[in-house]
This record gives C-alpha cells, sequence and structure tokens, in this order.
C-alpha cells in the first residue's frame, strides 16, 4: 500500500512535467485526486490494512494529497500567467492610429471673451446686468448728459426708430436703468450688443459687443477706476501689462479718460498692431457725471462713481490677432472651429 | 487741429524736444496724433552764387556755371536758360537729398564734369504761396541776400514742425494758437501772451456807413462789424502764407487771408463782406424767409428753411450765418471797400443748419461747439490791425457792436476737498486754486471753498466735476495713486437665468455644436425666402435710417440666419455643420411703436451633414430639455410651419404652451438657401423655457430592490404615433412601471403592409419590496390587453 501511494506520488510528478494546459491540468487533477481518482480508490481500501498501520498510511496519504495539490495550484498558475502573457502579446495595437474624437463644438470667439471677463469682474464683485437693445432716447442720451441737438449725437450715428426709441449706441442705458432701479452701493458691469450706423469694413461693423462698467457707492475717488482697470488689464493681457490713463472728453463721464494698455504682441517696444506706440487703446473710462447721478435720483454729493466700456469684439480681434471683424459675423465652421 | 510749431512759438516759449511736447499735451488732454516735420524730404541743398556762366563746349542747349556756395566755388551743367552772374540760387550739392526720393550725384554732362545741381521751384516742391517766383520756368532765382552756403530750408523758412492735434469737442478754446500756446504754458510751466494789438487811429466812422440789426438775439448774442476801405486785394506776404498753409489752410487772396488767420490765431470765425454789394448798407441777422435760398462760396444754390440764421442786407440773404458766405457778397479782385464781420451765433442753431444744408465748414465746426463772446471783438480788431500792418486797406474809425448777452466771467463756488475726493488725491487748497489759476481760472481760496471766475471761453466748466477734471489733467492723471474701493474681493453674482444660459452653451457645444453670432437687423424680404406668405408677415420694429433695406427690420426669427450661416457653410464645401444662436427676437407690442418691443431669448438650432436627422436634432432638444429639469413637463406633437417640411416638424410643448418649433427644412426653403442637402432646424423660445425651468435637485436614495426586466413586441398601423403608445404602456403598468425604453421601429419583409413592428424594453420595480413575477406578469397583461384593445396591435 505504502508502495502503491510513492508510486502513484512519482507517476502524477511525472504526468504533471508534461502537461501544458489548463484542461489537462484539470482532467489530470480529477484522474489523480477527484472523487474517483486514483489516490481516492487506494485511500478506500485502507480499511483492508490493520488498525496499526491506518493513521500511518493515511498521514502518507493526505501528505502526498496536499503535496500534489500544492504542485497542482503552483502549476496552474504558471500555465494561467503564460496564457496572459500570449493574449496580451496578441492584443499588442498600433497606439499611433488617431483617437475616435467626439464631436464637440466651440462657444463663439465673442462669447470666449466676454466669459472670461464676466469672471474677472465678478472676482472683483461686479454683479450683471443686462438691458433692451431696443432702447428709449432718454435713457441712451438724456440721462447720460446728452441732450436733444447735442453734438455727441451726431458722432453716435444711431439708428432711430422713431423720435423716442432707438437701438441702443452703448451698453450706457443698462447702468441708467440700475441706477433708477436700485441705490447704492452699486457694483455692475453690462455686456450686451450695441448698434452705430456704420457701413462694414474690416475694423467697422454696424452691430458690435460692448461691455462697460458702473461704480456707484460713497467716497469711490479715480483712483479707485485706475485700479480696477489696472487689474483688470493685467489679468487679461498678462502681469507685465501697464495701464496708462489719458484725459479725454465724454459728456457722461468728468473728469474722463481713454485708456491705453501696453501692446501685448510687442511688449511696448512697438510694431505694426500698435502703430509704433507700444500702446494699444482699448478703453473710455471716467468719474460719472455729477448730472447722470442726478437724473437717476442719486444724490452727487453725498455719492461718487465710475464707469467705464471697451468694445468686446476688438478686444477679441486683439487677443486672437484676428485682422477683420467681419470674420466675427460670418461664422464659418473653420473659422469657429480655432477658438 | 494741425499746429505749426513756429506760428504757435509766437505766444509761448517752446524749449524742450517737440515730440516730449507731444507727449505733455497728450497726457494734460490735448492729443497728438502725429508730429510732422516739414520737407523732410530736402537735405543738403544750399544757397549759391552764379559767378559766370560759359557755353559747354561738346552741347548746344547745356551752359557750364561756376558757383559758389560758401566754402568752395563748384563747376555746375545747366540746361537751364535763365541763369546769369551774379544771382542767388538753390544749389543741391553731391549727395543732396531732393522730394521724389532723388539723390544728386557728381558726375560728367557730355564730357564736362558737374559737382552738383542748380534746383527749380519744381524740383524743391515749392509753390508761389512758399516763395514768389517757385512756380516760373527755369532755376529758383532768390529775390533776398542770404548767406552763402545756408541751408536753402533755414533761408527760405520752409523748416518747421506741425503738430496733429485731436481736440476734443468740449474744448473749442484750443482750436486755435493762443488756445494752445496756453495749454502749452500750463503744461510745461511757462507763461504765454496774447498777440499785441493796437489799431491805428483812422477816418472816418463806421456808423455813417452801415446800420446793422440783430432780430433773433438768442440765435446770435453778439454781432461786431468793420469797414476797410479802398481794400487792395493782392496776395498777403509770404510769412502769413505758409503759415496758412502749414495750418492747412488755402491761401487765397490777402483779405481772405487775414479772416482765416485771425481764425487760426484766435479762434474766431470771420467773414469780410463786399461792402458794395451790400444792398442797403444795412446787414440784418434774421432767420430765413420762406422760399429764400442762397448760392454759397462754394457755388451750390442752397434751398433755407425759417429755422435757419442768415445774414441779409436790405433784401436778401448774403450768408448763412457762422457756415458760409454767399457768391453774392464774396471778395473779388474788383472789391474796393469791405465789412469785416466777428459774431457769436448759437452753437445748436448752426449745427443744425449745417446738417440740414450738408455743409460743414471750419467756421460752423467751431461754432457748434460754443465760443468765446469777447473774443469777437479781439478777432476784429486784430483783422483791421493786420489790413493795416499788411497796407491793404483804409480802416475806418469805430465798429458796430451789437451785444444781448452777458461778457463777464461766471462765478463758480466749490468745496475744494470734493475734488480730492473725487479724484482720490490729498492736494492743498493752495496747490488746487494754483492749477486752476494757471490755468487763467481765477480762484480764490476762503476756508473750506473756492471761489473760481471761469473766463467766457471756458464754457465747458459748470461745476466741481469740471474743475476735478482741470485739476487732474494739469497734476497728472499718471500721478493719481491706484486704489481698490472696498468690497473689491467680495465675489459677484451671476442670475439664475444667466448661469443656465452659460450651461446651456457649454451644453450645446459638449453635443457638437458651434455658436454663432449674426445681425439682429435684416431684410423684410426674409419671410419670402422661408415660405411665410405676404398675409402672415409679422409686424416688425423698423428703422428708421437704415444703412439699406436689407437691414431695415429688427428680426422675429433667428431661422433666416441660421439657414443664412448653414448655406455659406455648406457652399463653401463644409461636410457637416451644427450650430446654434442665442438672442433676442424682437415682437413690438403694438404699431406704430409707442413702448419698447419685448424681446425675447431665442435659441436657434441647425445642422445638416452625415448621420444628421429629425431625431439627432430632436434628441439634442431633448437633453437640453432634461437640463432644465423640464422632461416630464415637455410633450412633442406633430405640427406645421412654412419654413419646415410638413411631415417631419414637431412642435415642443412646456405644460401643454408651445416653446418652440423644430424639424427638417422644407425643400422648398433649402432651395431658396442653396442648400441642396437635408437640414434640420429648431427655434424654441428660451425665455419661456427659462422662465419655466426647474433646476433644484433633490436626492432620491438608490433602489434597494432588483428590478425586473422584460422585452415587448407587437405590431401596430404605420399612422399610429410612439407617444400614444407610451401612453398606453405607462397607463397599463401603473407605478411599478420604471421605465420604459423604445429600441427598434421595423418595416418591411415579414411586417403587413401599412403596419410597423415596435419594440419596446420595460422596468418594473417596486421601491419597498422584491417584486413577484406574478406582480409583474399582471402588469405586463394589462399593458398587452390596453395595446390590443385601443391600438389593435398583435404581440409578435
Ligand atoms: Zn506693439
Amino acid at each position: 500500500m505504502r508502495d502503491k501511494l510513492e508510486q502513484i506520488k512519482r507517476k502524477a510528478m511525472e504526468a504533471m512535467d508534461s502537461l501544458n494546459n489548463l484542461d489537462q491540468l484539470e482532467e489530470f487533477r480529477v484522474k489523480t485526486l477527484g472523487k474517483k481518482g486514483e489516490l481516492t480508490l487506494v485511500l478506500r481500501e485502507m480499511g483492508k490494512l490493520p488498525p496499526e498501520e491506518r493513521p500511518v498510511i493515511g498521514q502518507l496519504a493526505n501528505e502526498i494529497r496536499s503535496y500534489l495539490e500544492n504542485e497542482l495550484s503552483k502549476k496552474t498558475a504558471e500555465l494561467k500567467n503564460a496564457a496572459l502573457e500570449k493574449r496580451l502579446a496578441e492584443e499588442a495595437i498600433d497606439v499611433t492610429v488617431p483617437g475616435k474624437v467626439p464631436a464637440l463644438g466651440k462657444l463663439h470667439p465673442v462669447t470666449k471673451v466676454l466669459n472670461e471677463l464676466k469672471d474677472i469682474f465678478l472676482g472683483m464683485g461686479f454683479d450683471v446686468a443686462e438691458g433692451p437693445e431696443v432702447e428709449w432716447d432718454s435713457y441712451n442720451f438724456e440721462a447720460l448728459n446728452i441732450p436733444k441737438n447735442h453734438p455727441a449725437r451726431d458722432v453716435q450715428d444711431t439708428f432711430y426708430i422713431n423720435e423716442n426709441i432707438l437701438l441702443r449706441t452703448h451698453t450706457s442705458p443698462v447702468q441708467i436703468r440700475t441706477m433708477l432701479k436700485k441705490k447704492p452701493p452699486i457694483k455692475v458691469i453690462c455686456p450686451g450688443r450695441v448698434y452705430r450706423s456704420d457701413a462694414i469694413d474690416a475694423t467697422h461693423s454696424p452691430i458690435f459687443h460692448q461691455i462697460e462698467g458702473l461704480v456707484v457707492d460713497k467716497n469711490i475717488t479715480m483712483g479707485d477706476l485706475k485700479g480696477v482697470l489696472d487689474v483688470f488689464a493685467k489679468q487679461v493681457f498678462g502681469p507685465e501689462t501697464k495701464t496708462k490713463f489719458r484725459p479725454h472728453h465724454f459728456p457722461f463721464t468728468e473728469p474722463s479718460a481713454e485708456v491705453d494698455v501696453t501692446c501685448a504682441i510687442c511688449h511696448g517696444s512697438g510694431c505694426r498692431v500698435c502703430s509704433y506706440t507700444g500702446w494699444i487703446e482699448i478703453l473710455g473710462a471716467g468719474m460719472v457725471h455729477p448730472k447722470v447721478l442726478a437724473y437717476c435720483g442719486i444724490d452727487p454729493q453725498e455719492y461718487s462713481g465710475f464707469a467705464f466700456g471697451m468694445g468686446l469684439d476688438r478686444i477679441t480681434n486683439l487677443k486672437y490677432g484676428i485682422d477683420d471683424i467681419r470674420l466675427l459675423f460670418e461664422n464659418d465652421i473653420r473659422f469657429l472651429k480655432q477658438f | 487741429m494741425l499746429m505749426p510749431i513756429n506760428w504757435v512759438k509766437d505766444y509761448v516759449e517752446i524749449d524742450m524736444d517737440i515730440r516730449e511736447l507731444a507727449d505733455k499735451l497728450t497726457m494734460t488732454g490735448s492729443k497728438v496724433e502725429e508730429v510732422i516735420t516739414l520737407r523732410e524730404n530736402i537735405s543738403n541743398v544750399v544757397v549759391g552764387r552764379i559767378i559766370s556762366v560759359e557755353q559747354h563746349p561738346n552741347a548746344d542747349k547745356l551752359v557750364v556755371c561756376n558757383v559758389d556756395v560758401g566754402t568752395e566755388v563748384i563747376q555746375i551743367v545747366t540746361g537751364a536758360s535763365n541763369v546769369a552772374p551774379g544771382q542767388l540760387v538753390p544749389v543741391a550739392l553731391h549727395g543732396a537729398k531732393l522730394p521724389g526720393g532723388v539723390t544728386i550725384k557728381k558726375g560728367k554732362l557730355r564730357g564736362v564734369e558737374s559737382h552738383g545741381m542748380m534746383c527749380s521751384g519744381e524740383e524743391l516742391e515749392l509753390k508761389d504761396s512758399d516763395y514768389p517766383g517757385a512756380e516760373v520756368d527755369g532755376i529758383l532765382i532768390l529775390q533776398e541776400e542770404y548767406p552763402l552756403g545756408m541751408d536753402i530750408k533755414e533761408a527760405l523758412d520752409l523748416n518747421g514742425q506741425v503738430v496733429d492735434l485731436e481736440i476734443t469737442s468740449n474744448r473749442p478754446d484750443c482750436l486755435s494758437m493762443v488756445g494752445m500756446a496756453r495749454e502749452i504754458a500750463v503744461s510745461t510751466g511757462k507763461s504765454w501772451r496774447m498777440p499785441k494789438i493796437d489799431v491805428m487811429p483812422s477816418i472816418g466812422n463806421v456808423k455813417d456807413e452801415l446800420q446793422v440789426v440783430v432780430e433773433n438775439p438768442d440765435l446770435c448774442p453778439r454781432y461786431i462789424a468793420r469797414i476797410v476801405k479802398d481794400v487792395k486785394i493782392g496776395p498777403s506776404p509770404q510769412w502769413m502764407r505758409r503759415r496758412l498753409a502749414a495750418a492747412g489752410i488755402r491761401p487765397i487772396n490777402n483779405i481772405v487771408d487775414i479772416t482765416n488767420y485771425v481764425m487760426l490765431e484766435l479762434g474766431q470765425p470771420m467773414h469780410a463782406f463786399d461792402y458794395d454789394k451790400i444792398e442797403g448798407r444795412k446787414i440784418v441777422v434774421r432767420t430765413a424767409k420762406p422760399g429764400e435760398s442762397i448760392v454759397t462760396l462754394d457755388d451750390k444754390q442752397r434751398s433755407l428753411t425759417p429755422d435757419m440764421l442768415v445774414i441779409a442786407d436790405a433784401s436778401k440773404p448774403i450768408a448763412v450765418a457762422g457756415v458760409m458766405g454767399g457768391a453774392n457778397s464774396e471778395i473779388s479782385a474788383d472789391t474796393k471797400h469791405i465789412v469785416f464781420e466777428s459774431a457769436l451765433f448759437n452753437g445748436t442753431s448752426v449745427r443744425l443748419t449745417s446738417k440740414a444744408l450738408g455743409l460743414r465748414s471750419e467756421s460752423s465746426s467751431r461754432f457748434e461747439k460754443g465760443l468765446d463772446i469777447n473774443m469777437t471783438l479781439t478777432a476784429i480788431d486784430r483783422a483791421v490791425q493786420l489790413v493795416q500792418e499788411l497796407g491793404a486797406g483804409t480802416v475806418v474809425e469805430g465798429r458796430i457792436d451789437v451785444l444781448n448777452a452777458s461778457t463777464d466771467n461766471r462765478k463758480l463756488t466749490a468745496k475744494w476737498n470734493r475734488i480730492n475726493q473725487l479724484l482720490g488725491l490729498n492736494l492743498t487748497a493752495d496747490e488746487i486754486a494754483d492749477i486752476l489759476n494757471d490755468l487763467g481760472l481765477e480762484t480764490s481760496v476762503d476756508g473750506e471753498s473756492i471761489t473760481t471766475l471761469v473766463p467766457t471761453y471756458r464754457n465747458d466748466i459748470e461745476g466741481e466735476a469740471d474743475l476735478a477734471e482741470e485739476v487732474a489733467r494739469i497734476y497728472g492723471y499718471d500721478r493719481i495713486p491706484m486704489t481698490l474701493m472696498e468690497g473689491s474681493a467680495a465675489k459677484g453674482i451671476r442670475t439664475e437665468n444667466q448661469k443656465l444660459v452659460d450651461s446651456i452653451k457649454l451644453a450645446l457645444t459638449g453635443m457638437g455644436m458651434y455658436e454663432v453670432i449674426t445681425y439682429s437687423f435684416t431684410s423684410p424680404r426674409v419671410y419670402e425666402s422661408i415660405g411665410i406668405t405676404v398675409d402672415m408677415v409679422p409686424e416688425t420694429v423698423r428703422i428708421a435710417n437704415p444703412l439699406g433695406e436689407d437691414q431695415s427690420i429688427m428680426r422675429t426669427t433667428l431661422m433666416p440666419n441660421i439657414l443664412e450661416v448653414l448655406s455659406r457653410n455648406y457652399n463653401r464645401r463644409i461636410e457637416s455643420c451644427s450650430i446654434f444662436e442665442i438672442n433676442p427676437v424682437f415682437l413690438p407690442k403694438a404699431l406704430p411703436l409707442t413702448d419698447l418691443p419685448d424681446e425675447v431669448l431665442t435659441l436657434a438650432m441647425g445642422e445638416y451633414g452625415d448621420g444628421v436627422d429629425f431625431y439627432t436634432l430632436k434628441g439634442k432638444i431633448e437633453a437640453l430639455i432634461s437640463l432644465l429639469g423640464l422632461s416630464k413637463r415637455t410633450d412633442y406633437q406633430k405640427a406645421v410651419h412654412p419654413a419646415l417640411h410638413p411631415g417631419r416638424t414637431a412642435e415642443v410643448l412646456v405644460d401643454g404652451k408651445s416653446a418652440g418649433i423644430f424639424g427638417e427644412v422644407h425643400p422648398r426653403t433649402a432651395e431658396n438657401y442653396e442648400l441642396n442637402t437635408r437640414v434640420i432646424m429648431a427655434e424654441l423660445n428660451l425665455q419661456a423655457l427659462l422662465e419655466n425651468a426647474d433646476t433644484v435637485r433633490k436626492y432620491k436614495a438608490l433602489p434597494k430592490y432588483p428590478a425586473v426586466t422584460r422585452d415587448l413586441a407587437f405590431i401596430v398601423e404605420k399612422r399610429i404615433q410612439a407617444a400614444q403608445i407610451l401612453d398606453l404602456i405607462c397607463k397599463g403598468g401603473g407605478n411599478i412601471l420604471e421605465e420604459v425604453s423604445l429600441f427598434d421601429i421595423y418595416e418591411g419583409s415579414q411586417i403587413p403592409e401599412g403596419c410597423k413592428s415596435m419594440a419596446y424594453s420595460l422596468t418594473y420595480r417596486a421601491s419597498d419590496r422584491t417584486l413577484t413575477d406574478d406582480e409583474v406578469n399582471r402588469a405586463h397583461q394589462r399593458i398587452i390587453g390596453l395595446l390590443e384593445e385601443e391600438l389593435n396591435a398583435r404581440l409578435r
């Protein structure tokens, strides 16, 4: 019996060496260790042994079983590993073949830039105000210290609907509406489309986009205006950007300024974009005219404020190096894809 | 405005580089557009004296001259016939540069050496107005003595720089040499002076020769006239003509040049009438009579209306006040006596007249900004002084001065510290007063107040804020420290709608769509192009003064714009295109417009290309509806729109109310837009969707019990809509039916003619227990029963 067991073990060891797939291995396991396997069959005959030999043989049989099981599982692991290695090798692909790109659209470049500017001003505590594009003459002009027959009206080239209604020439009427509705402190930006009867060419469009800002509170100074626009310019055009405030005239602000920023292309050394001046004019700004505050029922002796405005299309063009404003309204997909 | 430096130097000292001055002026509010250097294209041309002239040995038409150019005597060959020994001429030396990019080099002419070139006026680009005789054929012979070797530009006073300024509309006082001298003085810390004006005692009395009546004193607060007799019309002297030309005004004759010179020097427009052409020796300042007209100096007939102010004689208009003189009283070569006019006209009146006539002049553009009531007097005296200096006529003693307004300086009181508060500065009262005094605003300090006497040339200064601007620009905008007001660290807030629109735009781009922006005015004809018949065209907001008929109405639909963009891309051979626009449409409440129109925020979408069909766009709309939390409240129903395919159009209903329409574009509409492909388009009332949007989300526990999934396939008639089937399934399934999805629609073999097979996957689940087979079977059978009963469906 001892010999039989030893023989099973020896035979099993020899057989195992020649096995090279998982199916054969399983077959072998059943044949050797299964319920009707050789080892089991041998053990069934244990009853025929004298009682004193049974424990000895039993222990031997268990040793052989566990030895074989151990060997078997080692072998199984080896084979599984080999099979996996083989599969991985077979499944290798050309990783340089282009991916399957999901269709993804884009926001219009003007919207992208607007979002960027909005985020900057939201970050400085400005809310976003909106208003109608077809607007009262009184909000677009009179409230802004531009009475009927004021020369500034010629400059604005206004589209009129009738005597009292027009297409807003700037988003300033939104400032007026805000001041009429809400008492200071006021801190808003007013983005939107505006209209001027310019013929269409590379730098003019009768419809374009503006973003204006308004702050009214006690103790608002021109220093605050400079500070806010300087922060703004650095965020849009980079931390090295400098701002220059030049005196100017607008009917609705006093003092008024035009604001230049250092040319983002040449960083101030002069290039074609900045006409070799190193500066690019991008903003009009000033302290809100006391007449404008008074029109809106805000006491100019108690409150002061500043306002500023800029052309969104112009900033978009500057930012992306677009040389023709018409491209913004043509909506060629090959153009829109670039932003 | 063009400011010749040599001219303005008469009134203020300038001892710095002109570019530095230009920067200073820009920073104090007189923006310099450009610094122009005159005659930059001439160099190395000097004064020389011809010593000898001899015949060229080899050429009949050439002569050989010896010319003394100061440092040496050089030999020059010329073809000019007007040269003679002793003459002074301009000589271009070896290496000289002439206008037109010409460089002079020494060389041989027909075998004889020539070391330079004598120049004609034309070669130096000189006109008679630059130097008398400059336009004569041949070499320019100089009439006066100059040192030999002197640079010709210096000798003939051709040098100089001109500064081109952009003067803002509130500062008409800067539109003159003395006005700019004042600005230069304050900007550079110098002093400035007015020209010295003395009129020599003269003959007669103007009041015996002329009568002036001002009928509309509100439109003409001041009118001054003086008379000059026995004028000698001729060219004005070279210095005057050169200054006018440098300032951009063409010299004409001495009298006209004097009026222009005074205007440029002092900022006061002037006019000269031919005295003998003034009927009745009477000037009447009045509004035009109905039917009157005048031929202006530019030889154009102008019809006048009764709101226009004119200068008339006893019977007819002889000038349009402040705008332009009439041909009927123009100064001519035969003029014997003249009347000078120096007046103040109402700015608005001049502006409206000039606009109505389509006639802008140097004069009108100054008057319309509002001029100085005191300068009228200074200017007319300056004019007659120049007449005397130029010996151009005999000035008649006295002036007629019709004055109907105050000539006093205005008193303005302000709290000086309010100026600091506005600017963010800490100036003392004296520092503020000093700046204002330097500007000619006579200012005194009294405790917390300052009192300023505002001169009549500064009509723009009305209050504290204006004083603050004066202080700021002279102190320097760049010296105001940058600060950030309180609350700058707080974050701003977008409204819910703004947030939603932003997320809708992002969602749509995530679905492969490109955002477009198009014009919001359009042609009234677009309705026709999208199949809307004349009787169906909606009321529109019409622009009174459009750029053209094609851009004359505010759009009431974005569909034509979407089609136009798709068409443009399609015809540029772009294979596929998927776009959207979010912008308002403009719907009048009533016409004629008495209230602002409704501006309804609208979302339009459109696409064409491989794989694009009705359902691809519908899917995007459904995703959008889901984003807005409206899926359960939204239905889609078959609809009709003239621009869309009658069998492939659906209306979007939120709570049963229309929120937009979409579908395949009607082949006729597509053809109108040259779109030879299937196009799907939608127009949704975004305003309504936003108003209904339900974006409040609440967590619902994940299901604890298993679901049971059953498929269901059946055959129904083709006309049966999915929405009807869905209704019945939901009804039959009851509350244990969790989800229904349609996964196949099939027509063709094995399906009877006129029918279709529909296959659904149904998910059953209860939230509080594991469903039994029996429960599910009962619900499933109920559904089948309903479908068979109501729709005649047959199970497959
Ligand atoms: Zn540059």
